[in-house]
């Protein structure tokens, strides 16, 4: 027994701790996937389609099979039979067109860079010199290009079926009695620019098949998704498939998939007997990690004089790409909740077609559909602030949830549990120097300034922690929600936690210590945390929309709950005193009354290891498995708020100073939470200012690499000011998540700040990435007048390159297209 | 095939490599160097930074044959291993404090960079440090603690 003095560990909860798993990851002992060898392993290749869209012809590996090192060479007709087709887990609509999805193409390519044959080689130099040898015609035909011309009668067609993948609709209210009569209707159209996610580590798969048992080790978000598709895709039991994620560098969504590569492997790996191994270059990896966001926005909003809101009707074209990968179609779906974001109104409508283009596939890309919504809704408010010449903030204000209104259901349905956008907004004001910000502009436009000073605004929700179980059914989701976590006590007192939330970067072993620390009232560094392996961690859900904590970590507290709840039998019986007058402080029982007399965890672990003295019936483990699926979203929230110098004669944008305030509910690391706020802002901006995939009129991607795909370095980037109001979330953590928000709400606040620069020059938008030559030209364009929709031309004919030129009821508005 | 022979983290190797070898394929699959990863295959990323006779160079723009006779260090040779496991670096300890890393996968590259920025500025300003590490892209952090971490080495008085 202990001593009754000892004091519980000092709370975890909010503490800075530095991380645990930097150990490994700051001296180079991490274990990438690319980092594995296996005995005997050989190295796949790919042959990539060089078009957009072709029927194959004839394709020969034989040559190839004959090259130095070249273990076999396959086409996609070697394994028709048995490849199946790439899964789609969110059938949208019943009456959704998914189109079978080869991982090999057999007939057919439907973008650059599909696979159409592998070499498989003793070395990865090999594999690649003898893709050259591999004969392969194609009969090339049209691609399409643009989601605004693809619906079009008499378009080319992607599948047989045609362009349309689905339409889905969302609607809530009296619609046209809101748009009836109202004192102001303001319709825009808004981009939202292809993006690649370009996760730091390029994936790669190591692939074994010894004895009918298969492992895979892949750089993915999802090992246990991954496995459950690889065993509907290829029809191998379920139970004699294990998939690795070992230490994974970033995802941000990309790694949210079932990628050809990883179902080729395995398939290539029992066929010869041998594992085998697939790196991508960067320059692979961008043609062929799926895309993200790649959205044209209508947005009609009606308001009364006042600037309260009355109804918002959006529609959607949203590019799905070439095939409906793992949730393509659902992604721009998750924004349906979200274009309201933090207002009230009377009516809401929602529409998306989702369109097949002969490009990468699109899906989760960090905040998935929230983010594009967002920025569609923030971009409105700001114009609708301008029409009605209104204070930007203050609008907002007049049409927000107020901090006594929750919980709150809002027009598109969801109840937002907690909330006060007024605290976040002041304290962002405050920290920013709004007013004297706002001076400082006016006189500067009097004055003519040729560098204009913005103030652009985001006042942001999300929901995240995804998520119901029941309300993913009744999107037509192919699972559920919920996450898993046990516990195992160890005989001296030392803990090991399984999560079924796979880590790839966002700090678990540290944050889940802490946890666990405060729940068990073990030490901090008592804890090991296991994660990443279906053979260590059996049952989870995985790592994706800001839910490892608001899940993940709830179903840790029931996991606790349980082991507290059996211990507590045990330490009766090595008390000798009744269950019903023990009291638990953290760590320890003792008994009520009586503080002197308790037993710690780690003692009570030690008498169960041992069990020579458990109560009949009492079985010897405290270990615990929980499963918790939550009721509900949660929704973080919080104002961002950018300074940006525009220089007017040379198009630059200077972000002059960033805040972000976030809430996040309760922090269990706030070291942790910053770094997800800093690195979703800088993603953000990058959207703003600096990224898009660009394909040409033939379809070929033009950024295939790092140095036209501008990832955006220190030297692009400002230094950000953070800070945080809390109102606690309806969990029993008071969680939310912080994965998302800095990305979904730093994007409409750089843009917003831009045009808030020019708008005093005539410039309603400017479409992202807002590139000085872009800026310059709608610059020029609203000086020109006239002359100016020339230049628009001229743009229009730039960006065709992505966007085409017959806009199908989505043309940008007149002035708006650069 | 030429024969080379190099120092990596102050062990001695000779090999015969093929003269189209990089020199990052070089540490991670011949001499089991795997700290040290690669990102991109256009120099961009800087994720495979070394220092090859004490200077910054990306390995993956560095042919095995270029560093015939070199002294390489690489992030596993950063530590100043001991007895009791070894030590880290100023900069290894610094990223650690002050979270500037979060998948880690930039780390090793990014370590090594600051590594020779310090080395040619002891002092550098936060705009010093950003231009001086423009050539390693992270895609986690944005940045602000790494420019932290790298200033909280520099007042360690790392480069001495």
């Amino acid at each position: 027994m202990t001593a009754p003095t000892q004091a519980p560990p000092a709370l975890e909860l909010g503490r800075a701790r530095a991380r645990k798993e930097d150990a490994r990851l700051i001296t180079g002992q991490t274990n990438w996937t690319d980092n594995i060898v296996l005995p005997g392993m050989l190295h796949m290749a790919f042959l990539r389609s060089p078009y957009a869209h072709a029927k194959i012809t004839s394709v020969d590996v034989s040559a190839a099979r004959e090259q130095p090192g070249v273990i076999a060479a396959f086409s996609g007709a070697d394994f028709a039979d048995e490849q199946g087709s790439l899964p789609c887990a969110w059938p949208v609509t019943p009456d959704i067109v998914i189109p079978a999805h080869p991982p090999m193409a057999v007939d057919e390519v439907r973008y650059v860079g599909e696979a159409v044959a592998v070499v498989v080689a003793r070395d990865r130099y090999a594999a690649a010199d003898a893709l050259e040898a591999i004969e392969i015609d194609y009969e090339p035909l049209p691609p399409v290009l643009d989601i605004r011309t693809a619906l079009d009668e008499g378009s080319p067609k992607v599948h047989e079926a045609g362009n349309k993948s689905f339409e889905w609709t969302f609607a809530n209210g009296d619609l046209e009695a809101a748009f009836r009569d109202a004192p102001v209707v303001l319709e825009r159209t808004f981009r939202q620019q292809r993006l690649i996610p370009s996760a730091m580590e390029p994936r790669a798969v190591v692939a074994s098949c010894v004895g009918g048992e298969f492992t895979l080790w892949s750089a993915t978000q999802i090992p246990h998704i991954l496995r459950l598709m690889l065993a509907m895709v290829t029809g191998i039991p379920e139970q004699n498939i294990r998939v690795i994620a070992p230490d994974v560098g970033g995802g941000f969504g990309s790694k949210l998939q079932v990628t050809a590569e990883e179902v080729l492997a395995v398939l290539i790996a029992r066929r010869l007997g041998r594992p085998v191994k697939w790196t991508e270059s960067r320059s692979e990896g961008n043609m062929t990690v799926h895309h993200g966001r790649d959205q044209w926005q209508r947005i009609r909003v009606a308001a009364d004089a006042d600037g309260k809101l009355r109804g918002l009707d959006v529609d959607l074209l949203a590019d799905m790409g070439a095939y409906l990968m793992l949730v393509t179609p659902g992604v721009p779906l998750l924004g349906a909740f979200m274009f309201n974001a933090i207002y009230k109104m009377d009516a809401y409508k929602f529409n998306c077609t989702g369109v097949f283009t002969t490009k990468m596939p699109t899906d989760a890309y960090r905040g998935a559909g929230r983010p594009e919504a967002t920025f569609g809704i923030e971009r409105i408010m700001d114009e609708l602030a301008a029409e009605l010449g209104l204070e930007p903030l203050e609008l907002r204000a007049r049409n927000w949830i107020a901090h006594d209104e929750f919980p709150y259901t809002t027009i598109s349905g969801l109840t937002y549990d907690s909330g006060n956008y007024e605290a976040a907004t002041a304290r962002a004001r405050e920290l920013l120097g709004y007013d004297d910000l706002r001076r400082e502009q006016a006189e500067r436009n009097a004055a003519g300034d040729p560098v204009r000073l913005g103030i652009g605004i985001s006042t942001f929700t999300e929901m995240c922690g995804l998520a119901p179980s029941r309300v993913l059914g009744s999107l037509a989701y192919g699972a559920g929600g919920w996450e898993n976590a046990s516990i195992r006590m160890l005989p001296t007192g030392k803990v090991e936690v399984v999560t079924g939330s796979s880590a790839h970067g966002q700090g678990h072993e540290t944050a889940w210590s802490q946890i666990v620390a405060d729940q068990l009232g073990v030490p901090f560094e008592d804890i090991r945390v296991l994660h990443g392996d279906t053979q260590v961690s059996p049952k989870g859900m995985d790592t994706y929309g800001s839910r490892s904590l608001a899940v993940g970590g709830m179903a840790l507290v029931s996991a606790c709950d349980k082991v507290i709840e059996k211990a507590k039998v045990i330490a009766a019986a090595m008390m000798e005193a009744s269950a019903a007058d023990l009291e638990w402080t953290r760590g320890r029982f003792a008994v009520r009354g009586d503080p002197e007399k308790g037993v710690t965890i780690g003692e009570i672990a030690l008498a169960t290891f041992a069990a020579h003295n458990l109560p009949d019936g009492v079985e010897p483990s405290l270990d615990s498995d929980a499963t918790y699926d939550p009721d509900n979203f949660s929704f973080p929230h919080g104002t961002h708020l950018c300074a940006t110098e525009v220089d007017t004669e040379t198009g630059m944008v200077t972000i002059r100073s960033y805040v972000a305030v976030d809430d996040v509910g309760k922090v269990v690391n706030p070291l942790i939470v910053e770094g997800q706020v800093h690195g979703g802002i800088a993603q953000g901006i990058a959207q703003a200012l600096y990224e898009e995939a660009v394909y040409d009129d033939d379809g070929n991607l033009l950024t295939t690499t790092l140095a036209d795909y501008l990832v955006p370095s220190a030297a692009d980037l400002p230094s950000y000011v953070t800070s945080r109001t809390e109102s606690p979330a309806a969990n029993r953590l008071g969680v939310k998540g912080v994965g998302e928000a800095g990305t979904i709400a730093s994007t409409p606040a750089v843009v917003n700040a831009i045009i808030d620069a020019l708008r005093p020059l005539g410039v309603p938008d400017v479409q992202m990435p807002c590139t000085p030559e872009r800026v310059w030209r709608a610059i020029q364009a609203a000086r020109d007048g006239a002359q100016g929709s020339a230049a628009e031309q001229h743009e229009a004919r730039q960006s065709n390159q992505t966007q085409g030129n017959s806009p199908q009821g989505m043309a940008p508005e007149g002035g708006a297209s650069s | 095939m030429t024969h080379i022979t190099v120092t990596v983290d102050g062990a001695k190797y000779a090999d015969d490599v093929e003269p189209r070898l990089l020199l990052v394929h070089y540490l991670r699959e011949r001499v089991g160097k795997t700290g040290t990863p690669i990102g991109c295959d256009t120099s961009n990323c800087g994720a495979c930074t070394v220092l090859m006779d004490g200077v910054s160079v990306k390995s993956c723009s560095v042919l095995a044959v270029q560093a015939d006779g070199a002294d390489i260090t690489t992030i596993e040779g950063l530590a100043m291993r001991g007895e009791a496991g070894g030590e880290w670096h100023p900069l290894q300890r610094a990223f650690h404090e002050e979270h500037a890393l979060q998948c880690g996968y930039c780390t090793p590259g990014m370590i090594m960079a600051a590594a020779d920025l310090l080395r040619d500025n002891p002092h550098p300003s936060t705009q010093e440090i950003r231009e001086g590490l423009e050539g390693n892209l992270c895609r986690c952090t944005g940045y602000e603690n790494i420019v932290r971490a790298v200033q909280r080495a520099a007042e360690s008085g790392v480069s001495s």
